[in-house]
């Protein structure tokens, strides 16, 4: 499986936020955006988890699974907000999730006990989610991204509100889902861990 | 789309749901009527089933802006859009959830609130079938409005107010088959059918509407 994004420009309002980004990502590939803030990297992952509209350019998959027009529903997006209920537990959270987002071809989620272990956090399913504290909630927002199985990760920002273990916790994920085949996109200001990923420096407004 | 469904109602029971809100408030519309109107039983009787309808349709307008802005606040909206499954389909579980969760307990509640109106059995009965027929039409309309107001901060009112002129058709047709019912010459069953197929045709196109709003409300 190929992840292919050709001259993908968007704008917010006026301004063109980047312009003709175009990169190509095969199966066990890594791509981390940088860049300052505003700089437009969370807009491009809102892009290709088709969010929203690029301005121009293509985005596709070759030798994907059929019957997927866009690679967004192959995808999971973890953005800045959690996507988990406060007034729900963990469990309830991440089962819904399961059930609702259901398995891509070619992979299955692993089961709510494993993946809360997986992130560091078993034994507290039982707690509603807004009892956690910013850094628990936002392992188990990751822990969302084991129980599906999606073969692309967009991750923005996944590791802000974590201490240094969780940091490494979340490399050893990430490593795994692309050992398995998997395809990560992140943007991030910090290391993810990964050997050898493809960069992409994102420099801000053009006029 | 189940575990849609479930979700929806356990949060609308849980602390912060509006569940029993919009009983709440049916209740207190309806039982400050007869402190207002006075202690004359056959005028309540005769005002009742409107004041019934009315009641439902206020608080069934009640908490409908929540229905994609809290999805949209933890960003569980995102997700929802992103997948294979159609928005559509989406939209209308969520809708059908909270018709469960806010709209039924309102048809439950219409006959205790019937005897505070000093109505007959017979009016009760035809007021909450009314209600059980024409109630979950004002939620696919609220839909809508909810979903063009996602983004708005303080959307609450204003779906209100973009959604009420929508829902007059069920008003008039949920309370004139009611008193079509009670009342002998008038026939019943031509504006319970209009009503049922108000119903229906917002059932249809309530959640398009509502999907496409959706859509173009990303930022």
């Amino acid at each position: 499986m190929r992840l292919l994004a050709e001259g993908l420009s968007a704008r917010r309002g006026e301004d063109l936020i980047f312009n003709d980004i175009s990169f190509s990502l095969a199966a066990g590939e890594a791509l981390v955006v940088t860049g300052p803030n505003g700089s437009g990297k969370s807009t491009l992952l809102r892009v290709l988890a088709g969010l929203l509209r690029a301005e121009s350019g293509r985005l596709s998959i070759e030798n994907g699974p059929s019957g997927f027009a866009h690679p967004h529903e192959l995808s999971h997006y973890l953005g800045h907000r959690n996507a988990m209920k406060r007034e729900l537990t963990v469990e309830e959270n991440l089962s819904f999730w399961q059930r609702f987002l259901g398995d891509s071809p070619g992979g299955s989620g692993i089961d709510l006990s494993a993946a809360a272990e997986a992130v560091g956090l078993a034994g507290i399913a039982q707690l509603p989610f807004g009892y956690l504290s910013a850094g628990q909630q936002r392992r188990m927002a990751m822990a969302k991204l084991l129980v599906a199985y999606r073969p692309i990760w967009l991750l923005d920002e996944p590791t802000a509100a974590l201490d240094v273990s969780a940091d490494r916790l979340f490399a050893g994920l990430v490593a795994a889902h692309l050992d398995h085949g998997g395809i990560v996109i992140a943007a991030t200001h910090q290391p993810l861990g990964i050997a050898q990923p493809k960069t992409l420096q994102m420099k801000g407004f053009t006029h | 789309m189940i575990a849609l469904f479930f979700r929806d109602l356990k949060l609308s029971v849980r602390a912060g749901g509006g569940a029993m809100i919009g009983v709440l408030f049916f209740m207190t519309v309806v039982a400050v009527i007869p402190f207002g109107v006075g202690p004359d039983l056959n005028l309540l009787a005769r005002i009742g089933p409107a004041i019934l309808w009315i009641g439902a349709l206020l608080a069934s307008l009640l908490g409908l802006d929540r229905l994609f802005q809290a999805e949209r606040e933890d960003g569980s909206l995102d997700l929802l859009l992103m997948q294979e499954t159609p928005l559509v389909l989406t939209v209308f579980v969520k809708c059908a959830a909270h018709w469960a969760a806010t709209g039924l307990p309102l048809v439950v509640a219409s006959p205790f609130l019937g005897l505070f109106m000093n109505m007959n059995e017979l009016a009760i009965g035809a007021t909450m079938l009314t209600l059980l027929a024409g109630a979950p039409a004002i939620t696919f309309i609220g839909a809508v409005g909810a979903a063009v107001a996602v983004a708005l901060p303080r959307g609450g009112l204003l779906v209100s107010i973009l959604v009420l002129p929508l829902a007059i058709p069920v008003l008039i047709f949920g309370v004139s088959a009611t008193y079509a019912a009670v009342e002998d010459p008038a026939p019943f069953l031509p504006p319970f059918m209009i009503l049922l197929a108000i119903t229906l045709f917002f059932a249809v196109i309530g959640p398009v509407a509502a999907a496409a709003a959706l859509k173009h409300s990303a930022d």
